[in-house]
């Protein structure tokens, strides 16, 4: 084979949040480890996190772990795996204590201890009232734990691939997985990495729509190759629509501004969440009040000249709490809305934000499948955590500062795992099929012989339409399965794009084309499993059939690439220690 | 608009070329990240770093009409034409605007950017007042875009020996933190002719950082308790 080859015992992919602490996991242990990551650690997307990450430490009010998993639970519409969840709530306080002892420079409270604040679907005594449980560095809770992370990776030595995109997974016969191909953007270079264990933190996809709240790098390269390696993706049809994204931006405003006490108004003054969620208001899970907002925009009570937008009033807390609390907000606003939140309202849209699923693991971050027996099935030397993992704790619909702690948790949990398996000799370094890098290369060739075809910008723009007019927070059955045609129109088109860049160094023409290839499976599980399901939940709303419907759906979706085919597979409903909860109607 | 742009790909360029592009903006263009992208899928072979476009990653600092700053963040209103962008000076250009960090982060590291405390960790959280807390602001924020440390005429000369501005304000980032228990270490590490005295308090890193912070500030405090522990 042609190709340089390296061997190492572990391989991450991808350096955000759940990447560097599972990095950081694997640096004690003396292995031989890789981190390879499309752009420096610092600035991958975790860096853009605002408002918090949750853990039940009750440094402002009683709290436990008991309360915030039912508000997990329930915050997943009765989708997330109770296991999952009992396990991430139960490790969140540890998982928060552990980052400030790394140095996270979290804001305090007079007795010292760590600053909470309220945020949607946190509530004590089980939907009681809102709760102060996002733990916060201002407004920049997920810069100052990125940062924290990659700086204990610096004195671990941690060993980075910085610009070192991984484009496909090896696979072999039995189905384990023997380690990735990938390009080294500054020398257009593709290499084998060879290992015993090849860990996904990729990261979302949130740039299949038009509107978003994510980073140019979101491209869900990790769902692309297992996509690509057989590997089925779980839950696509969730996608998390922020209640608030600055109008025409997408740029992310913190729900932290409504737990810091900001309120969402219509075009008539009116603080319409009461109407939609009479207990926590504004504070209700994201899911609902972006449903609300879309509701009163579509009802002809949105603000703005084509009352496309609802207004985010803040200017009540004062410029002083602002600047201490909220200051890089009052900055996106300046910058991006052209308002002063001290004084104005700013302009907020649902926008997509965040992805609920992905490669389906274990609380281990073990990449599971079906075994065709009717059971399940470990896939040998393939581990993923964080956004690009469906473990499921976030099931229909993600509650705000669980992602951070999803990538602590099981970033470390998932890194444990590796360690261990690695220690037991359960996975090791079988010998590369011969073909290992073959559909790779082809890839590349095609790309780089191609002398006409598609812009891949313009196939990558007729996705984002396509899912943005589709697929967005309402979802109806004639426009959805026009979605579905013309996305497998758009993942066509997207097999003859073409660029003129066809030199080697730092050639991001390619690097876009490539992540073209996986936001388009991204997409297509997208659409396909959301046409399924025929009912609506968390995040999954469609009109046809507007409830909830737990005898038929209270399921996980499975697509395969291969035939676009679906598959399901129970939802966890048994905790690992404690009683279930049963799925109850979803009020706030 | 107009714009001329620093363009190298040293696959095909003998040498360093400017190229003129003129670019009909949408109403929905805001920043000049907006026109470089513009420019891209117009023109694919030009290159640049860009992520999260709204001023937290730090990817895309290039130098624009002679100043350096953040093109996500930097409004088009308030550049003036043609608009000239070029690369971050002073380190090497890989290609177009993308330049070689290797020798900026060898510096950030150089500082032990981490919290050193050697004491068993209690079963909580260490604690810290909110006083305490308060002089870690204007020094975490940094996003590490370099635009400050490749505007110092200092860093330029002698980047392999002076810190630069970046990697001082962190350094003061964990001489400031109260968690942290290697301040003599960290000043005996800078005390040198060069990683920490070839500032000049020319302030250039003031003026450009998109952060608003104040590398010259720390510096300044550093050396301050430099001067407390010599007398």
């Amino acid at each position: 084979m042609a190709i340089a080859t390296r061997q190492f015992d572990a391989v991450v992919v991808g350096a955000g949040g759940s990447g560097l602490r599972a990095a950081l996991q694997l640096a004690e242990s003396n292995l031989k480890v890789a981190v390879l990551t499309k752009v420096f650690p610092t600035r991958s997307h975790t860096v853009a996190a605002q408002g918090g990450v949750s853990a039940s430490l009750g440094n402002e009010e009683p709290d436990n772990w008991h309360w915030h998993m039912y508000d997990t639970v329930k915050g997943s519409d009765y989708l997330g795996d109770q296991d999952a969840i009992e396990f991430m709530c139960r490790k969140a306080c540890d998982a928060v204590v552990e980052l400030e002892h790394y140095g996270m420079p979290f804001d305090r409270l007079d007795n010292g201890k760590i600053y909470q604040r309220p945020f949607g679907g946190h509530t004590s005594n089980y939907g009681e009232r809102a709760i102060k449980r996002a733990c916060a560095a201002a407004d920049r809770t997920g810069h100052a734990m990125l940062h924290t992370l990659y700086q204990r990776n610096v004195r671990a030595r941690t060993q980075f691939f910085v610009e070192w995109m991984a484009l496909d997974l090896i696979r072999n016969q039995q189905g384990d997985v023997l380690g990735v191909i990938a390009l080294e953007m500054e020398t257009g270079e593709v290499m084998i990495l060879q290992a015993k264990a090849t860990l996904l933190a990729t990261g979302g996809a949130g740039r299949i729509y038009s509107a978003s709240t994510n980073a140019f790098i979101n491209t869900g390269d990790g769902l692309g190759m297992a996509a690509r390696a057989g590997i089925p993706l779980e839950d696509m049809e969730f996608w998390q629509f922020h209640p608030t994204g600055v109008a025409g931006a997408g740029v992310l405003i913190t729900e932290g501004v409504r737990g810091e006490g900001g309120f969402l108004l219509n075009k008539n003054g009116e603080r319409f969440m009461e109407r939609y969620a009479p207990t926590v208001k504004d504070l209700a899970s994201r899911d609902v009040v972006s449903r609300a907002m879309a509701t009163e925009i579509k009802e002809g009570r949105g603000a703005g000249k084509d009352g496309e937008y609802i207004l985010l009033k803040l200017d009540h807390l004062g410029a002083d709490v602002i600047d201490k609390r909220l200051p890089g907000i009052r900055e996106i606003a300046k910058k991006f809305a052209n308002v002063d939140p001290a004084t104005d309202p700013i302009p907020v849209v649902p926008t997509c934000h965040y992805q609920m699923g992905g490669v389906p693991t274990n609380v281990q971050g073990q990449a599971i499948m079906p075994d065709g027996k009717g059971g399940e099935k470990i896939v040998k030397g393939l581990y993923a955590a964080g956004e690009c993992a469906c473990v499921s704790v976030h099931g229909a619909n993600r509650l705000g500062t669980n992602s951070l702690l999803d990538l602590l948790v099981f970033g470390k949990s998932a890194g444990e795992q590796v360690v261990k398996d690695i220690a037991g000799d359960v996975v090791s370094m079988p010998d590369l099929p011969a073909d290992a890098a073959d559909k790779t290369m082809a890839r590349l060739a095609r790309l780089d012989s191609a002398s006409s075809g598609e812009r891949v910008s313009e196939v990558g723009a007729e996705m984002r339409r396509t899912m943005q007019a589709h697929c967005g927070v309402f979802r109806f059955p004639d426009s959805m399965a026009e979605g579905v045609k013309k996305m497998l129109e758009v993942a066509e088109r997207a097999k003859n794009t073409y660029i003129q860049d066809k030199s080697k160094v730092f050639n991001t023409a390619r690097v876009e084309a490539l992540e073209l290839d996986n936001l388009i499976e991204v997409a297509l599980s997208t659409m396909i499993s959301a046409n399924a399901r025929q009912e609506s939940r968390g995040a999954h709303d469609r009109s046809d059939f507007p409830d909830r419907d737990d005898v038929k759906w209270m399921k996980h979706t499975l697509w395969y690439k291969e035939g676009n085919r679906l598959d399901y597979k129970p939802v966890q409903l048994k905790p690992l220690t404690v009683e279930s909860f049963e799925p109850k109607a979803r009020v706030y | 608009m107009r714009f001329n742009i620093y363009r190298y790909n040293p696959d095909v360029d003998a040498k360093p070329r400017m190229q003129f592009y003129d670019v009909a903006m949408e109403p929905t263009d805001r920043m000049l990240l907006d026109a470089l992208m513009r420019i891209k899928m117009e023109d694919d072979t030009f290159a640049f770093r860009r992520s999260c476009r709204e001023g937290v990653c730090g990817s895309d600092a290039m130098n624009i009409n002679g100043k350096n700053g953040l093109a996500c963040i930097t409004k088009l209103a308030d550049v003036r034409e043609p608009v000239e962008i070029r690369p971050l000076p002073g380190l090497p250009v890989i290609r177009d605007l993308i330049v070689d960090m290797s020798q900026f982060f060898k510096q950030y590291h150089s500082i032990k950017p981490y919290v050193v405390n050697d004491t068993p960790p209690p079963e909580k959280e260490r604690l810290q007042s909110p006083e305490d807390r308060e002089e870690l602001n204007g020094l975490y924020e940094c996003i590490l875009c370099a635009c400050c440390s490749t505007s110092c005429p200092s860093f330029w000369w002698n980047p392999d020996k002076f810190v630069g501005p970046a990697g001082l304000l962190q350094a003061y980032r964990f001489i400031a933190d109260t968690r942290d228990q290697a301040v003599n270490e960290r000043l005996d590490n800078l005390e040198d002719p060069y990683r920490l005295f070839r500032c000049h308090s020319i302030m250039n890193c003031v003026d450009v950082c998109p952060k608003n912070l104040n590398p010259t500030r720390a510096i300044g405090k550093i050396k301050d308790l430099l001067l407390k522990r010599t007398v």
